[in-house]
């Protein structure tokens, strides 16, 4: 799956003085409040942390309020889907007009009927409502399967995506993965390109000089499953 | 042009119909598809296109089902012949017609072609309002009267807009937040209290379908569905507590909370949002009763619910601070008002014998509240909570919430308010499970008390809860209460070492934590010293502890400072129990303060606190009067309720000498000083009282419902009154 990461994180939070005798706990909980919100500096959304308070001096800011500013280092799995990555997700509901999918538990996208590709059509079989694919006889989709779809766009608010199933490696995932590779390497190698792109741009250093949320390294999360073989 | 109709109905056993239409005589290719015809003036129906696959097949969509009153409603079964109307089973294709009809899906009647008609109403006003077509506003209008009527509408009407709702689920993604505003603001405003199942089903599936898309729509969709909690605003009271009324309530409710679940999986970051709408909805304490009874009761079983458990403390912080806006802002002076010569036990139990303490109703009228709004509201409010934590005891999760209650205490009623009534929210729970929940509670509050972290007031404000509490609880065993006694008296005692030998005046103020724990561990014992004796083990215990050298220390001397009617009730117990070694001899002080007293209760009066105090709200006092304990039925260690010969706890004997015969009583004014002594729950009279609360917070008193004796002016009292008076004066600023 794509657009999942982890990345080591030079961090200050600032502890207020009440909370000075519970400093790791103070330090949690506002890591805590990052979650599950989109982060511009971080480029992403946080979905984990694991904190590290390397030492037990802290520097007291002058101020009003004299804020305890505790230096940690974190690593932070982070989500970031970008458009036209692949992602995968449960579908929860299925419409006319649209598939409704939640990604890693608390992402919801949604696929209109304009981005789903023609061989896939609205039917009810069995009492239950799918889109089944007409030239693929097992490719179904239906309520609880996981499948992969393209980002088309993300909403960074309410992490809302808009995805599509136009590309031909898109649909349902348990399909894909035991008929995936006769379209699949085609799709693959444009998409083995870009990747290698991104990978090169994001690869270079990026260090700050005032070390306040600075990501320091990102190493790419290497998904299990792989069935085009990226890299 | 109008067509006949043959409606054939046919019924899966998973309850859905499916309705299959006939239209007679029609040949399709002549109407062009998306042609409305209008069967009758409120129905709608839309002719479908024939599809160009064999057999032809034609579909239509029709405005209206109406599962209650059955499929003959429809068909104009009087001219038709009887052969006509077959009830086949389920995707049969029929034989014998011309037109064979498809199976309309989903038991939605709504097809593509009702669709398409609402897409393009819906298209044809999303332009730059000056630019958009006169035809296609008429239309747009239309849609949005449809939508939400705003008034109580027929049958028909009802089914109309359920089929243009479900139309609209289709197309939220069309939906814009600029162009479509009126009809969306349409729907945001609809009540769903004023629609039939159908109409409503189809409203909630469009609000939770406009809850998926992206940023747009979310908020409104969850406010919608709260504010539907709230019961409609044309609802008059007599009808309030019609069943039919009630069974409404409760489908609504279910209805809803299913909305908001459908929400949560399809969104699941909603709970976050619904957590800032949920304090942003809560009503105003101004608001009517059955508003606030009603969504109070609607928001507590949403925290029941499955996604109660995504919301955290939110609802009940939010339920409990309304509880506190309303009690602080009942007056005092419409608690006391009760006459001032009455017999003192008689208010508190209302003449009840001890074996019926139960069914006998005090006598409210005289006692207690006056009329009054809040108080009203805070007791139908006071009954929904517990109500709400009696379902949750009853299915299991009484822990869980009274952990989130204990917090929101601590952070909203020790520490912030003095409320009147609130507090025995705590105490209905911890009633609940005592083994459990009383006994956590009574820990949480020794252990602020005997924390060095927290600051004086919070410590002094603890310790009151807890010694009001272990005194009034009735389900708290005696081994509790000695335990506790004994983490106070070692607390005190180590205090008492720490004291510097060289100091020689009191200074209540400073050692203010000292003496409220004190004064604590005497008002505790006024009530339980009985039933610790007649435990022996416990008596063991209690007699071990360093009491005598506490209450006795020659610098700190408690026993001055403390509430006099305290010490006073403590010594004449202490002394027939034989707690202290040798008999001291104690200037019986009548009176209900001292200078000391309020000098260490400072600013607030914590000297007089005691939270516990008899409850006054009517209704929600029958969840509290079980557990509770009046002073009236306290088995003091001198009085005569055990004089039964066949007891088997040894003590007892030496009490039996000790009887009150025994005690140097002025025999004149005995009444009074019965009366005067076995006050335990103390309040001075409001009018005497606020001479000095207007110099400090007057919210700091309790309420009780026993008058001290010596608050009204009376010949009797005349002489203790004159002297405190002068006390008075001279602490007037």
């Amino acid at each position: 799956m794509e657009g999942l990461r982890v990345a080591e994180a030079d961090l200050v939070v600032y502890v207020h003085p009440s909370k000075s005798n519970q400093v790791r706990r103070a330090v949690l909980r506002q890591l805590s409040s990052l979650l599950f919100t989109h982060d511009e500096i971080f480029e992403g959304v946080v979905l984990a942390y694991e904190v590290n308070i390397p030492s037990k001096r802290a520097k007291v800011i002058s101020g009003l309020i004299p804020y305890i500013g505790v230096k940690i280092k974190a690593n932070l799995l982070l989500f970031s889907p970008k458009p036209s990555m692949l992602l995968g997700g449960k579908v929860v509901k299925l419409g006319k007009e649209s598939i409704h999918v939640v990604v890693l538990g608390f992402s919801s996208a949604a696929i209109m009927l304009e981005d789903i590709r023609e061989e896939f059509k609205y039917k009810i079989k069995h009492g239950e409502v799918v889109f089944a694919s007409s030239s693929h006889k097992r490719h179904v989709i239906k309520a609880g399967s996981m499948i992969r779809f393209q980002v088309k766009s993300l909403d960074e608010e309410i992490l809302h995506i808009s995805g599509s199933l136009l590309p031909s490696n898109t649909g349902c995932i348990q399909w894909l993965s035991k008929h995936g590779t006769e379209d699949g390497s085609y799709a693959d190698r444009s998409l083995k390109t870009s990747d290698i792109q991104r990978e090169m741009q994001e690869e270079g250093p990026l260090n700050t000089t005032t070390g306040d949320k600075s990501p320091n390294k990102t190493h790419k999360h290497k998904s299990k499953k792989r069935t085009r073989g990226d890299r | 042009m109008y067509n006949q109709l043959i409606l054939l109905r046919v019924s899966k056993s998973s309850h859905r119909v499916i309705y299959l239409i006939r239209l007679k005589g029609v040949c399709t290719q002549s109407s062009a598809p998306g042609t409305l015809i209008t069967l009758l003036p409120s129905r709608l129906l839309v002719v479908a296109a024939a599809s160009s696959s064999a057999p032809r097949r034609v579909r239509f969509a029709c405005g209206i089902h109406d599962h209650r009153r059955g499929a003959e409603r429809y068909a104009p079964a009087r001219s038709l012949p009887e052969q006509e109307l077959r009830y086949p089973t389920m995707g049969v294709e029929l034989q014998g017609y011309d037109f064979p009809v498809g199976v309309v899906e989903d038991g939605y009647l709504s097809d593509s072609e009702a669709f398409a008609s609402v897409i393009n109403v819906i298209n044809g006003v999303r332009m730059a309002p000056s630019l958009v077509p006169q035809s296609n506003k008429e239309q747009y209008d239309y849609l949005v009267t449809v939508v939400n009527p705003g008034k109580r509408i027929g049958q028909d009407d009802e089914a109309l807009m359920a089929t243009a709702l479900k139309a609209l689920s289709r197309a939220v993604f069309r939906l814009d937040a600029v162009y479509h505003g009126s009809l969306l603001n349409n729907i945001f405003m609809s009540s769903i209290w004023d629609y039939g199942l159908d109409a409503r089903n189809a409203l909630l599936e469009l609000i939770t379908t406009l809850a998926t898309v992206p940023d747009k729509f979310l908020d409104n969709c969850l406010y919608t569905l709260l504010h539907n909690l709230r019961p409609p605003s044309r609802l008059k009271a007599p009808f309030n507590q019609s069943k039919r009324w009630l069974m409404r309530k409760e489908e609504v409710r279910r209805e809803v909370y299913l909305a908001l679940n459908c929400i949560n999986t399809l969104v699941p970051l909603a709970p976050a949002r619904l957590k800032i709408l949920i304090e942003k909805c809560m009503p105003r304490f101004t608001e009517d009763k059955y508003v606030l009874m009603t969504y109070v009761e609607g928001i507590l079983g949403l925290e029941r619910n499955e996604i109660g458990k995504f919301l955290g403390s939110t609802v009940l912080a939010r339920v409990v601070d309304l509880l506190i806006d309303l009690d602080v802002n009942i007056p005092w002076e419409d608690i006391l008002q009760e006459e001032p010569n009455k017999g003192i036990f008689a208010i508190e139990l209302g003449e009840c014998n001890e074996d019926d303490e139960y069914t006998t109703i005090p006598n409210m009228d005289t006692l207690g509240l006056v009329k009054n709004t809040f108080a009203d509201k805070l007791d139908g409010l006071m009954v929904v909570a517990c109500e709400h934590l009696k379902s949750c005891s009853e299915s299991g999760h009484l822990l869980e919430v009274f952990e989130r209650l204990s917090e929101i205490f601590q952070r909203a009623m020790l520490k912030l308010h003095k409320s009147k009534f609130t507090q025995f929210l705590m105490f209905y729970a911890c009633s609940l499970d005592p083994d459990t929940c009383g006994l956590k509670f009574a820990i949480m509050l020794t252990d602020i008390f005997i924390s060095k972290d927290e600051d004086p007031d919070s410590r002094m404000k603890a310790i009151a809860y807890l010694a009001s509490y272990l005194a009034r609880a009735k389900f708290i065993p005696s081994s509790l209460v000695a335990s506790i006694l004994k983490r106070l008296v070692d607390w005190c005692f180590e205090y008492c070492q720490l004291q510097d030998s060289w100091v020689n005046k009191i200074s209540p103020q400073a050692d203010r934590v000292f003496y409220s724990g004190c004064q604590a561990v005497m008002y505790i014992l006024c009530f339980r010293l009985r039933s610790i004796c007649d435990v022996p083990q416990l008596k063991q215990l209690l007699f071990h502890l360093p009491v005598d050298s506490i209450l006795h220390h020659p610098v700190l001397d408690p026993l001055k400072v403390c509430l006099p009617l305290i010490v006073q009730e403590f010594l004449r117990q202490a002394q027939t129990a034989r707690l202290f070694k040798k008999p001291m001899a104690h200037s019986y002080d009548n009176s209900l303060e001292s200078e000391f007293s309020k000098a260490f209760g400072g600013i607030q009066r914590l000297d007089m606190f005691f939270p516990f105090d008899p409850y006054l709200l009517k209704e929600s006092d029958r969840f509290m009067r079980p557990n509770f304990e009046f002073w009236d039925m306290v088995k003091t260690t001198y009085s005569d309720y055990d004089s039964s010969e066949g007891e088997d706890s040894e003590g007892e004997d030496e009490l039996k000498d000790l009887g009150p015969s025994n005690f140097p009583k002025d025999n004149d004014d005995e009444d009074d000083l019965d009366l005067k002594i076995d006050k335990m729950s103390i309040t001075p009279n409001p009018s005497f009282l606020h001479q000095i609360a207007t110099n400090f917070d007057q919210s700091s008193q309790m309420p009780a419902r026993i008058r001290p004796s010596q608050s009204p002016p009376s010949p009797r009292h005349g002489f203790l009154y004159t002297k405190k008076e002068e006390r008075l004066d001279d602490q007037k600023i």
